[in-house]
């Protein structure tokens, strides 16, 4: 490199740096930095009225799987912590499965529209994706309630006899993630299958492939990456839902970001609420890093 | 082209799958706007048309309150990460590759990737403690202020305003910049006249989706809020404990309309690129 050159390298990397240097102090002082602080709670002992007194326990990581027995003083294994846990996980898991099952016909059948529709279909999907997550939720709610539009459909049509009560279930949760996440698993796929050359299904068909064949040996394959980008894009909101399980499962059915909520408002215990933090950041943050590296692998292979 | 036969891309059950999506995508939120217009206090039984509780919603001070508190939160938000979004992206694309570039990538895009109930305990715990600080030195209007609100929002904002601009830029002609200044245009007036005005419609772009992210937050601000500083988003979620009635269709339907009108703005200004 000659030193003119590496003279422009140089320059390069400090106008990069200082122009973005005045978004980095804002990030640093209200998205980053805070995290720091909830590392540090978490290791922190539980005040009388909520927050903390500044003596160093383990106490707060423990608390997430553990509980001192109030009557014998033994350390027994917390249920209820592991039930929401175990909750949170497991609907997550449902709704990234479910989307997928509807979202990839429809994003199928958008990218197959002819192109001056597609847009319109597409522009369909986006709406409900940048309307209020709350606004969202409250619609579900009102489908949902016991005088809600499913039920006077069911007993109209004479499917039940009396109302169904979904509303504050782990079912509930389940219809109102999957409702509100679902445009996350459309859009990728749709980017994905759109990219996707409909002669090599013409090739296969010629070969005598079923429809099945086509489907698992040909499609599958090539929209992988856009699979893979739906379901972590709806798995990690999923996991760190707070707005849909509350209204829908009306504080009885909690998920982690209501557990969280819980031991901070009301003021019971902080460093449980930062330890649990912790783990649910540990979580995303490793779902997110699966994905990174397989993406990083995918862009490689094609140069 | 014309070969690309649509026999062959159709499989069987994904049409009449996808419609059933789209119609449960809209329902509920069509609903939800219907009932708005409903003359009986009931939020599931039709009274006839009415515009009542629109009229309710519009005199309710509180309503009045965490509207006006909403927008010039979201204002602030957007003119603030939208500003420093567009620097930061003139920064990070159109050069040579330097270190610390894939670090200023993760920070900027940091937001989208954690989870909001983890910033918000982050936040509620920092800003608490500076908040008593502030207090404790006397300087009780710092300690109470909107401006808690706004920083947490600029911050949640920059990659929102960050993305459109970037993909702006690096889709731009860099000929006419060329060309500015072999015609002895200094830097400034290049940018100042060339680059900018090439760059509008990002930036407008940007700044809507910004305020538009602002204006539809709740937990962020949930937990950050003071006393008595609900924004509407806030504001509804507290409601829905309460008895409901149709006023909160009604505040519902407008949020919903802003954001629609906002979106389709931003959709026609990104698309004028092709």
């Amino acid at each position: 490199m000659s030193p003119a050159e590496a003279e422009a390298v140089r320059r390069s990397a400090r106008d990069g740096w200082l122009l973005s240097l005045p978004a980095l102090v804002i990030l640093t002082l209200a998205a980053v930095g805070p995290l720091a602080i909830v590392l540090v709670y978490s290791f922190l002992t539980p005040g009388q009225h909520g927050n903390v007194v500044w003596d160093f326990s383990t106490g707060g990581w423990v608390g997430i799987l553990w509980t001192k027995d109030i009557f014998t003083g033994e350390w027994v294994l917390a249920d209820g912590h592991l039930t929401i846990l175990w909750r949170s996980v497991w609907l997550s898991l449902l709704t990234t499965l479910f989307a997928l099952v509807i979202g990839f016909p429809t994003a199928w059948f958008i990218a197959t529209r002819p192109p001056r529709e597609r847009a319109l279909w597409l522009f369909l999907i986006t709406i409900p994706f940048w309307t209020n997550l709350l606004i969202r939720t409250y619609a579900i709610n009102e489908v949902l309630r016991r005088e809600g539009l499913m039920n006077s459909l069911l007993l109209g049509l004479g499917i039940t006899d009396a109302p169904i009560e979904v509303l504050y279930t782990p079912t509930a949760i389940f219809i109102g993630m999957t409702y509100v996440h679902l445009p996350l698993m459309v859009l990728p796929l749709f980017a994905a299958i759109d990219r996707f050359d409909l002669r090599l299904l013409e090739a296969a068909y010629d070969l005598y492939a079923s429809r099945w064949q086509v489907l698992r040996r040909v499609i599958l394959p090539i929209v992988k990456p856009g699979l893979i980008a739906g379901s972590i894009l709806v798995f990690v909101p999923s996991l760190g839902a707070y707005v849909t399980p509350r209204i829908l499962g009306g504080g009885k059915q909690m998920m982690i970001g209501n557990f969280i909520e819980l031991q901070f408002l009301q003021g019971k215990n902080w460093p449980l609420g930062a330890a649990l933090s912790m783990v649910l950041l540990l979580m995303v943050t490793v779902a997110l890093l699966v994905y990174v590296r397989h993406a990083g692998r995918r862009s490689q292979a094609h140069g | 082209m014309a070969d690309r036969g649509f026999k062959v891309a159709r499989l069987p059950g994904f049409a009449i799958t996808a419609v059933l999506v789209f119609v449960a995508l809209y329902l509920p939120i069509v609903t939800l706007v219907a009932y708005s217009f409903n003359a009986s206090m009931s939020i599931s039984t039709w009274g006839g048309f009415s515009l009542e509780w629109y009229a309710r919603a519009w005199e309710n001070r509180q309503v009045q309150d965490a509207t006006l508190r909403s927008l010039i939160i979201a204002t602030f938000a957007a003119v603030i990460s939208t500003t420093v979004a567009t620097i930061a992206a003139l920064g990070t694309t159109r050069r040579r590759a330097f270190k610390g570039q894939t670090f200023i990538y993760v920070m900027i895009n940091q937001p989208l990737m954690v989870p909001e109930i983890v910033t918000a305990v982050a936040l509620m715990i920092l800003f608490g403690i500076v908040k008593v600080w502030l207090a404790s030195q006397g300087m009780d209007r710092m300690a109470h202020g909107l401006h808690w609100l706004i920083l947490a929002h600029a911050a949640f904002c920059i990659p929102f305003a960050y993305l459109p601009i970037r993909a702006r830029l690096e889709g731009m002609d860099l000929t006419l910049e060329t060309a500015a200044a072999d015609l002895y245009a200094t830097p400034w007036q290049t940018f100042r006249r060339v680059t900018l005005p090439l760059l509008a419609p990002g930036i407008i772009a940007g700044a809507m989706l910004a305020f538009v992210i602002s204006l539809d937050n709740v937990v962020i601000t949930e937990f950050v809020k003071s006393g008595g500083q609900d924004t509407l988003p806030t504001y509804m979620l507290g409601q829905m404990r309460r008895q409901l009635t149709p006023e909160i269709n009604a505040v519902s339907s407008m949020l919903l309309a802003v954001t629609v009108v906002l979106l389709t703005a931003f959709f026609l200004l990104t698309r004028r690129k092709d």
